[in-house]
């Protein structure tokens, strides 16, 4: 136990002592945490919208009308043809184009149906297609507002209509930030852990001061538990930072229980830095333990869950969710933040981040030779 | 006479000092080269680093080319079916069939509706209103509510709008009969994309984000672990000038990222179904631009940090997530408050890929990209000036 | 002369794949020796030290380290050995005095010896003023005497130094003999590996190896006379002539 407490003191007057990589590992994590969460925004609400009217009747200005009142899109100008509209596209200065046909209004009337020409720029077929949905319901609403211009309600109404209502839970405001926030505190929180750690055994086998260690006495659990709880308690100090800005730049509050949340952190962290000591047993140089760090972090973080939805994944993808402990903490920071789940709820989550935890750090202290 | 004896001294003394201009190119040339191929050993020796340089772009195209998708498919939904006739029977049948919803559980009440989202897997409750069909025939009008788990808004409005969609089509079938006056049809144009293909949107993300991130780490600690070991000093007192010794760096990174634009390229085209619409030439061109500015990027980072660490640190840690949120990987950039827009800006990636997007989707040529080129070459050279002018202040 | 045996191998062996590193190499080292293990660099002495003090794991034969298994109690052999590496392994981002108390504690010296012991070291090596300064601060000659100070700092049985001179000039080279002859008269054995030839004048008895097997085993003194010699360099020329490892 002695020798622990003298390879911690060692860490920590190392880390301390190292001012510029202190400051960069709370001062990136906090710059990110403030900025990054403002670019996150899925809402359909600028659609730039270029529109060929060849009609230009009252109707075409009306359905014109309509559509850039419409909340949802934004003008970029008016095309005199299709193909006009078509560069406009290219050029990346609109997404939508709505083709008014010449006689819209007269079609309309006399042969009772017309016809509008709706063209996305498909690269993202996800937004283009809800697009197409709002153009489409737009177009809808004005065609049932023209029907009940010419035609009397009572006969209208025969016709048996479901009617929709939608209601969204635990984030009526749709407030995007409730659920990126608690998900890039923990992407930082797990990138600074890991890369210290990663990389710290890594450096001593290069400088030659682990053959020193290895030489002595010590244990090998206490040389990794030497490594493990300063760095532990650096990514506690981020988290908890991470918490307050959450509350005092978002108002962010876990309406769940604040200590689940907590706890479940702290015992995410071990697995995470147990994970990071476990590749740094595997690299011989820095530049090696770099490059594992990206590609797990990479994992890490693109299928976590908070850029793109599990649900959406292949299976396989799915099956490396599973044993991805990033997504268990990003699903259970907004499952805390934003519907108050209590700890039965969690309990799966907890075992399976404890599992982690007590994995990767027996791993690691296995795979850790004195003696080769 | 003083006159031409000076002008004579002139042209005598002139020649042996261009001849000793050149002999000192050819030296400096000599060096260069011994410098490129020792940096060249270095590498190749270390097998397990090239595995990964060469590998890992591989294996990291293949994995978020085919896992990330926007496309919603298989959400779990749960249904609260009050009447449990024919009609409702019939949609429920339509979601289940559907590719984008997976019924996962039927409830009976509503009160199990917020504990079925507390465990997280019903993303949208789908419920039917008490005599459905009665209704439907008799009043005109039956409701169904949907409701959404919006954790995730984005996903809340995506399934919300499939729902209905389901909804609405079951609608205008039961309407058929009735053909109503006045009507707009709607004729639907997918521009680039007809099969709505996932892969025209992410790919090109994330090539982008691979090709930056990998080249930059490349480099990012090429110079700093000569600060580290303490060979710096050597660098710096032979008499090639420090430009040539930064080039001299990057040269073997420069080949091998030339090796996996080639993959990258490859994997893209034929097993991940990217398009090539426009030239080949201009894409690889554009893209060994963007490689460049990448390995520039990293040579900076190296030449402002002291420790490999720190190197590290700054690649990672610092550029890992703006590179993925604000390059427009993410999340649409137009959508952005101004001022990330504007921050977005100094992300390579981000005019990368608008420049993929316009040649291998769009088919564009070189006039329509050549802003976002003028940019990349811009980015490339002021990093590069900066890391000369720091590489010669430093020790 | 004191005929304790401290250090004992047997056909001790370690193989890399079809290479072989170490062959057989069989010796005996006595209490307050100081022992030369010599030879060419890549002649297998690196290799054959780490099986000796336990962070490499033979291949096959017997070693036995102040009166443990080499195989089975390397734990124990470490308590009782101090070691120093050729990179001299001190923490550059630690002071003198933090790298002192380090070692004293992973060692096992409690914290009055370590106060007391490290205030005399620190005395001894005269680095009164850079007591509390950064290793890295250091120049090499005085990292190198720290290193080996370190290394002795819990008073092993047996000290190992791995090409311990490296780098340095003659007068500083001298100095840390000195301290080498000071820590054998204190009864430490000392093991020393280096590829310094004159350096094995000052060994009470030294072995060479070559291509991995050690071709010669005895006193300078008596070496020189076999080989009719008149320094060791000579002596060691005349053996690894035909060596086909080597600078």
């Amino acid at each position: 136990m002695r020798t622990l407490i003298f390879l911690l003191r060692k860490e920590f007057l190392q880390i301390f002592r190292n001012k510029l990589i202190l400051r960069m590992i709370f001062v990136m994590p906090v710059l990110q945490l403030i900025i990054l969460p403002f670019a996150a925004n899925y809402e359909m609400k600028n659609i730039s919208l270029s529109i060929v009217d060849h009609d230009h009747s009252e109707y075409s200005r009306e359905l014109i009308n309509k559509f850039t009142s419409s909340g949802y899109f934004r003008l970029t100008n008016l095309s005199p043809s299709y193909e006009e509209a078509l560069k406009v596209i290219e050029a990346e200065k609109a997404d939508l184009i709505i083709e008014i046909p010449q006689s819209f209004e007269k079609d309309l009337i006399r042969e009772n149906q017309s016809k509008i020409m709706i063209s996305a720029n498909a690269i993202n077929g996800q937004t283009a297609g809800l697009a197409v949905s709002y153009s489409n319901a737009i177009i809808r609403e004005f065609n049932n507002e023209i029907r009940t211009e010419w035609i009397q309600p009572p006969r209208l109404n025969a016709q048996p209509t479901i009617e929709i209502t939608s209601s969204n839970w635990f984030n009526p405001k749709m407030n995007y930030k409730y659920f990126i926030v608690p998900g890039v505190l923990a992407l930082l929180v797990t990138l600074v852990g890991f890369i210290l750690t990663s990389l710290n055994i890594v450096k001593e086998k290069e400088a030659g001061t682990i053959e020193q260690l290895n030489v002595s006495p010590i244990k090998k659990y206490q040389f990794i538990l030497g490594k493990l709880i300063p760095f532990w308690i650096l990514g506690m100090v981020v988290l908890i930072i991470g918490f307050a800005i959450s509350f005092i730049i978002y108002g962010i509050v876990p309406e769940g229980r604040f200590l689940i949340g907590f706890s479940f952190a702290g015992i995410y962290l071990i697995a995470i830095l147990g994970f990071g000591l476990l590749t740094s047993t595997f690299a011989e140089t820095q530049q090696q333990a770099m490059f594992i760090a990206y590609f797990f972090m990479m994992i890490f973080v693109l299928l976590g869950g908070l850029f793109a939805p599990i649900e959406n994944m292949p299976d396989w993808a799915k099956y490396l969710t599973y044993i991805n402990p990033v997504s268990y903490l990003i699903e259970v920071m907004r499952m805390l933040v934003l519907k108050g789940s209590g700890f039965s709820d969690l309990a799966k989550h907890f075992a399976i981040v404890t599992a982690f935890a007590v994995v990767f750090n027996a791993l690691a202290i296995l795979n850790y030779k004195k003696t080769n | 006479m003083r006159l031409g004896d000076s002008a004579r001294k002139k042209i005598l003394l002139a020649k042996p000092q261009s001849r000793k201009a050149a002999k000192l190119k050819e030296i400096n040339m000599k060096q260069l080269l011994t410098f490129i191929r020792k940096e060249f050993h270095h590498i190749l020796r270390d097998t397990r680093t090239m595995m990964v340089l060469l590998g890992l772009p591989i294996v990291q195209l293949l994995i978020f080319g085919f896992a990330i998708t926007n496309e919603t498919r298989n959400s779990n939904i749960a249904i609260l079916d009050n009447a449990k006739d024919e009609t409702t029977q019939k949609i429920i049948a339509r979601m289940e069939s559907s590719r984008y919803f997976d019924i996962d559980r039927t409830l009976t009440t509503n009160g199990q509706i917020e504990a079925a989202f507390k465990t997280g897997k019903i993303k949208l409750a789908v419920v039917f209103q008490q005599n459905f069909q009665n209704e439907l025939a008799h009043a005109n009008k039956a409701q169904i509510q949907l409701i959404a788990d919006a954790t995730d808004p984005n996903q809340a409005t995506t399934l919300v709008n499939y729902a209905s969609s389901i909804i609405m089509d079951y609608q205008s079938e039961l309407n058929q009969q009735n053909n109503l006056p006045y009507t707009i049809n709607t004729e639907m144009r997918m521009l680039y994309n007809p099969e709505l293909k996932g892969a025209y949107s992410s790919v090109p993300g994330v090539m982008g984000m691979i090709l930056l991130l990998i080249s930059t780490m490349m480099t990012s600690i090429s110079i700093v672990k000569e600060k580290e070991l303490g060979t710096m000093e050597i660098l710096l007192v032979s008499p090639m000038k420090p430009l040539l010794v930064i080039i001299s760096k990057v040269i073997p990174y420069f080949v091998i990222s030339l090796v996996n634009i080639a993959t990258i390229l490859l994997l893209s085209v034929f097993v991940l179904g990217m398009p090539i619409q426009g030239s080949i030439f201009l894409l690889i061109a554009v893209t060994i631009l963007y490689l460049l500015c990448a390995l520039s990027l990293g040579l900076l980072i190296s030449t402002v940090t002291d420790s490999q660490l720190a190197a590290m640190l700054i690649s990672l840690l610092g550029l890992m997530l703006p590179v993925v949120m604000l390059s427009g990987y993410a999340f649409p950039i137009a959508n952005m408050p101004v001022p990330l827009q504007v921050v977005s800006n100094i992300i390579p990636a981000k005019w990368y890929i608008i420049m993929v997007k316009s040649v291998m989707i769009k088919g564009m040529g070189f006039a329509g990209i050549w802003k976002e080129s003028l940019i990349i070459i811009g980015m490339t050279f002021f990093f590069l000036f900066i890391s000369i002018k720091r590489f010669k202040v430093r020790l | 002369m004191n005929k304790e045996i401290v250090i004992k191998t047997d056909k001790l062996t370690k193989k890399f794949g079809d290479f072989i590193a170490a062959n057989e190499v069989t010796f005996e080292v006595y209490k307050g020796e100081i022992f030369g293990f010599l030879g060419a660099n890549g002649a297998g002495k690196t290799t054959a030290m780490k099986m000796l003090i336990g962070i490499s794991k033979p291949s096959y034969g017997n070693a036995n380290i102040a009166g443990f298994d080499v195989y089975k109690q390397t734990e124990q052999i470490k308590k009782n050995i101090g070691y120093m590496s050729q990179k001299f392994s001190l923490y550059e981002d630690l002071t003198v005095r933090e790298n002192v108390q380090l070692f004293g504690g992973i060692y096992g010296l409690s914290d009055k010896e370590i106060e007391s012991k490290s205030g005399e070291l620190i005395n001894k090596l005269g680095m009164q003023q850079e007591a509390d300064k950064l290793v890295s601060s250091l120049p090499l000659g005085w990292k190198q005497k720290l290193s080996f100070s370190i290394a002795i700092f819990h008073s092993p049985k047996i000290v190992f130094l791995d090409e311990p001179t490296g780098g340095v000039d003659p007068v500083t080279r001298r100095q840390f003999w000195d301290m080498i002859y000071e820590a054998a008269h204190n009864g430490i054995t000392v093991f020393v590996t280096t590829h310094y030839m004159d350096e094995a004048e000052y060994c009470d008895r030294v072995s060479i190896m070559v291509d991995g097997v050690i071709k010669a085993l005895d006193s300078p003194k008596k070496l020189k006379e076999q080989h009719n010699a008149k320094s060791m360099d000579e002596v060691f020329l005349m053996l690894a002539r035909g060596a086909k490892r080597g600078e």
